[in-house]
């Protein structure tokens, strides 16, 4: 039991961090990213891909945050006109691209089989009964420092602006403002977080395949910052655990329900997180669209 | 050689489809003034704001600001500069505070960058103070101060147009291109914006002002150019624009 509880809150900070991410560029900059499990996908082949050929972590985590940043930089650059919607578009595609081009490029990781037995941090350095333990603290860690870089730069004079290109970017550019620049900003940073997700997501279950990149989890995420109403990093990581809870807290559950196997529960968590999503968009349809039209 | 207003254009000119909504228009705003801009409707003096403010690429002409070229420039850079423009119809950031919407357009600080605001918050926070002091001044001045922490969005229609005219203030413009500050405002706030153009032009801002209501133009403005069908058809005082025949034919429909 304990080690279920270790592991749930192991999932919960790596959500937490890539909601964070979304938040970022979504609840505060107005960017709307259906596409964050594709930086997650960039920043988990980076960091096992790295650790298989023998780096260490304190170098391989970072560079999966950085690379996830850095492939987002493309995006912007292609996209500076795109919002709402269009954008929405184009970040789904982009996930859907970076799953196919691993699935079909197995010269990267191994194609639809990935890669199984990855290097795992702080392995031999905590003995392996706390590892587990000491796994979840690293993840919680790293939300801690998401959430702190996150909510200074929100507080920050960067932070109104960034608010203020979400509310209408014409005003930002007619005061001196680069909108380019912020929304670039925003979109590299939340991605950033994605990709250091992903790079503790995969390091924890020591496997990786494009399978588990599905646009599935760009909606858990998405849910998570929707529950949370978007602007506050709290709230949001409050999403995240509710999402967690649903998606991981309910395995127990077959035991207790008769007739459903783990199928059946796999297929019914889903239908909790759809529920969910449009419970959303009833009851709270400003936290998917809180600008007025132009 | 540059021309010698502060603005200048040369030979500006924007299609949109067949119509030549703004055709080889020579605008100069001297340093120091306030001038107004009239025209009929559809003579193309929105369209001539958003080409030197940098919303709108022209097809042809130039743009001089404070003697260097600067069409080729993004609009930020432009007010950046400078350069900046209200809008007709008020773009406040609703969900922020109207003191937020303010300090939005506070000058470039180092709070505007991504490692001062991580590393130094503390410090970035304490150099805000003498934009916020600037920002309650200009609140003040414009008669909002007592909705500073309110959100944006909950001003009535006449304090949403001060609100234009208080964050084109708090960019700090050596040029403000007002598009219509006093439309649709009522009497009181109107005389509050007035006021707050004269203290500024005082202060040595220069301001450009689109403006419908003629009384308004007289009393205000030092100059006063007049636009029909995309180019300049008279400039001079209020009182030598008014007794302009040309003038006269444009507003009342006369032979083009």
């Amino acid at each position: 039991m304990l080690e279920y509880a270790i592991a749930i809150v192991t999932f919960t900070a790596i959500y937490a961090v890539v909601a964070l991410g979304l938040n970022l560029q979504w609840g505060e900059t107005g960017l709307v990213n259906l596409g964050q499990v594709g930086f997650m996908a960039i920043g988990a082949y980076t960091s096992a891909l790295l650790a298989l050929a023998g780096w260490p972590f304190w170098f391989a985590i970072p560079a999966a945050a950085a690379a996830a940043g850095a492939s987002s930089v493309l995006l912007v650059a292609v996209t500076p006109r795109l919002r709402e919607d269009y954008l929405a578009i184009v970040t789904l595609g982009f996930s859907e691209a970076i799953r196919l081009v691993l699935l079909n490029e197995a010269w990267i990781g191994g194609g639809a089989r990935g890669l199984v037995d990855l290097p795992q941090p702080l392995r031999g350095v905590v003995p392996d009964g706390a590892y587990t333990a000491a796994y979840a603290a690293l993840t919680v860690a790293a939300l801690a420092v998401t959430g702190w870089v996150f909510s200074r730069i929100t507080r920050a004079p960067i932070g109104r602006l960034l608010r203020a290109v979400r509310e209408d970017e014409v005003v930002p550019q007619a005061v001196g403002k680069s909108v380019l620049r912020l929304k670039a900003q925003a979109f590299v940073l939340g991605a950033a977080a994605a990709g250091l997700g992903g790079s503790l997501y995969v390091h924890y279950l020591r496997y990786i395949a494009p399978e588990m990149f599905t646009a599935q989890v760009s909606v858990f995420v998405l849910v998570a910052v929707l529950a949370a109403g978007g602007g506050s990093h709290a709230r949001t990581v409050l999403g995240a655990v509710v999402v967690a809870v649903i998606l991981e807290g309910t395995r127990f559950l077959k035991d207790y329900l008769p007739g459903i196997d783990g199928v059946q529960l796999a297929a019914l968590r889903l239908m909790v997180i759809g529920a969910a999503l449009v419970a959303l968009c009833l009851w709270r349809p400003e936290a998917m669209a809180r600008r007025e039209a132009p | 050689m540059s021309p010698s207003g502060l603005l200048s254009t040369r030979g500006l000119t924007r299609r949109f489809g067949g119509i030549r909504a703004v055709d080889g228009l020579d605008l100069d705003v001297e340093a120091g003034s306030i001038t107004g801009l009239i025209g009929p409707n559809g003579a193309g003096k929105s369209t001539a704001f958003h080409l030197v403010a940098g919303l709108l690429r022209p097809d042809a002409g130039e743009i001089w600001f404070d003697g260097r070229r600067i069409d080729g420039l993004p609009a930020h850079e432009r007010a950046r500069r400078g350069l900046v423009r209200s809008f007709q119809v008020p773009r406040e950031l609703a969900a922020l505070s109207v003191l937020d919407n303010l300090l939005v357009a506070a000058p470039a600080r180092r709070g505007e960058r991504l490692l001062p605001a991580i590393v130094s918050l503390g410090r970035v926070l304490a150099e805000e103070a003498p934009h916020r002091r600037r920002a309650e001044a200009i609140l003040e001045l414009t008669g909002l101060a007592s909705h500073a922490d309110a959100p944006a969005g909950r001003l009535s229609g006449g304090q949403k147009k001060l609100l234009e005219l208080a964050r084109t203030l708090m960019a700090g413009p050596r040029l403000a291109l007002l598009d219509e500050p006093g439309a649709g405002v009522n009497p009181a706030l109107m005389a509050r914006i007035v006021e707050t153009i004269r203290a500024r032009n005082q202060e040595g801002t220069t301001f450009l002002v689109i403006e419908h209501d003629m009384d308004l133009v007289m009393s205000l403005c030092h100059r006063v150019i007049v636009m029909a069908e995309g180019r300049v058809i008279a400039a001079g005082t209020p009182d030598e624009v008014q007794r302009d025949p040309l003038v006269l034919d444009a507003y009342l429909g006369g032979p083009a």
